[in-house]
């Protein structure tokens, strides 16, 4: 791990409003196709109250480094893509203030538990595998669109069983604080499981036996340990260890 | 391997000081459950002696029933008494008892239901009865 | 086996094992902790034959819910096939070992052989 000299605003010149306050943005920089070890850039970024650490990576791309890899879209945590880790945790960039980090390093590094495509940029094709192995959608002989139905009712209550794990924005966030990711490649994977139970829990949906039958496996739902860890670091309020125990309730026959 | 699909490895387990408790828990558990599963072992070979006749029984107890050898049978104490009482936690909640039940989140969605006091508590209770069980073990062996 | 009833296994031998091991210590207890210990006093507690029962179901329960916990560990730690199997196979081998050499104790100190 090597670090390259630090670089400041003040050193080059741009039309970056000056401010009193300054961070130091650690970034880590690697490509595996072209290197063997990761590098982190030091960068000098002035912030205010309410810069998150996206706005502070855009600073850097916009007037130091355009090279520095990272995926974003929204700006507003609602398309998942710019999870990465944080000062070691897994968190969303454009939901981090720098402000709210209380340190004057603030280090950026790629989602562990996930292959690096290049510098914070993951590849997530083995969460997205995982999750449509167990069956994101509907399952239901019935049909909502033949003319003599009407759409299926769903009460109020209805909608609450499942309501918080429709949330999930697919980030990853869950997936790379797992322990048991960690170290295993062939677990499911919180983000999977507790989309398993979203659709378990819709009251229209009739594919409970079939998913119940994928996660019991050596590497599915009973490697997960309830140490919670996908939960605390989950942005939308998801909830996948509730949502793991609540699908291990059926597998145990505490819940019909 | 590991640098291609950037898993943290067993330091992913080893570091229990990012996740709050019920990751420390998480992580006791497991070096607790190995710990007992090497005193059960141990355990095993070590009364095994007693098939040998008296002489072999006393000259293991020479080497057990020592300082040393009395602190450790602490240390199994505490541990079974950890395991047993978290795990009976981790077990409820394994069954989907005392996790919360599912809502409309609020933002800034940072109060897991899942999460709860209730498991916080069990786990300092755990940790706690763990102590006290290894004191009383120690003032019976030592007989003080 | 489905890996749900191999957890139903660690979990109901778990709790077995709890209340039998809780018995097994309060037999240390009904004397002073070093007499309990003694040739003769250990001796006259495996011919008592609850005593012996409960010690061999103690033996059982806790191989299967230790030697299961550490597949799992073992089984989180790396994967592929050859390896899986190894550690499956190596803690069901490692269990029965247990279990036979701790039964053959029990077996002999409890018919007076010693």
């Amino acid at each position: 791990m090597a670090a390259i000299a630090p670089q400041t605003l003040e050193e080059k010149p741009v039309a970056v409003e000056s401010q009193s306050k300054s961070i130091t943005l650690r970034i880590s920089k690697f490509n595996p196709k072209t290197e063997s070890n990761r590098n982190f850039v030091d960068f000098t970024i002035p912030y205010k109250k309410w810069t998150t650490v996206l706005d502070a990576i855009l600073v850097v791309k916009e007037n130091f480094d355009h090279s520095v890899g990272v995926r974003y879209s929204c700006r507003q945590s609602s398309c998942g893509s710019c999870g990465m880790k944080i000062n070691g945790k897994p968190a969303l960039a454009c939901y981090t203030k720098i402000s709210e980090l209380n340190s004057n390093t603030i280090t950026v590094e790629p989602m562990d538990n996930f292959p690096i495509i290049r510098d914070l940029v993951v590849s997530f094709e083995r969460m997205f595998s995982a999750h449509k192995k167990l069956k994101p959608y509907i399952i239901s002989e019935d049909s909502e669109i033949t003319k003599d139905t009407k759409e299926f009712l769903q009460t109020p209550e209805d909608v609450e069983k499942y309501l918080q794990f429709s949330n999930c924005i697919k980030c990853g966030l869950c997936n790379s604080a797992c322990p048991t990711m960690a170290t295993d490649s062939s677990f499911i994977g919180p983000q999977a499981l507790a989309q398993a139970y979203r659709y378990v829990a819709d009251n229209r949906d009739k594919g409970k036996n079939d998913r119940l039958k994928i996660i019991d496996d050596s590497h599915g739902i009973w490697r997960c340990h309830f140490a919670g860890s996908c939960s605390k670091v989950c942005p939308k309020g998801v909830d996948p260890a509730m949502a793991i125990q609540l699908l291990r309730g059926y597998l145990l026959g505490f819940r019909k | 391997m590991e640098k291609q699909t950037n898993r943290e490895g067993i330091k992913g387990w080893l570091n229990p000081t990012r996740y709050g408790i019920e990751r420390f828990a998480y992580w006791l558990m497991r070096l607790t459950g190995l710990g007992l599963l090497a005193y059960f072992v141990a355990h095993i070979i070590e009364t095994s002696t007693i098939v040998d006749g008296k002489d072999a029984w006393d000259k293991m107890l020479e080497l057990t029933q020592t300082t040393e050898g009395h602190i450790i049978l602490a240390l199994v104490i505490g541990m079974s008494v950890f395991h047993t009482v978290n795990g009976i936690r981790v077990m409820l909640g394994q069954g989907g008892i005392g996790v919360g039940k599912p809502g409309r989140p609020d933002y800034p969605y940072n109060k897991p239901a899942s999460l709860n006091n209730k498991h916080k508590l069990c786990i300092y209770a755990s940790i706690g009865l763990a102590a006290l069980a290894m004191l009383y073990g120690l003032q019976v062996m030592f007989g003080v | 086996m489905r890996e749900s009833v191999v957890m139903k296994i660690h979990y109901g031998t778990a709790l077995g094992a709890v209340a039998l091991v809780a018995i097994h210590i309060l037999f240390r207890m009904t004397q002073n902790f070093a007499d309990s210990l003694e040739f003769e006093s250990v001796i006259a507690n495996y011919e008592f034959l609850p005593y012996a029962l409960l010690l061999e179901v103690i033996l059982v329960l806790i191989s299967i819910h230790g030697f299961n916990g550490l597949r799992v560990i073992l089984l989180e730690l790396r994967q592929g096939r050859t390896y899986e199997k190894a550690v499956t196979y190596g803690c069901i081998a490692a269990m029965a070992a247990v279990i036979i050499y701790g039964s053959r104790t029990i077996l002999i100190a409890g018919m007076g052989i010693v």
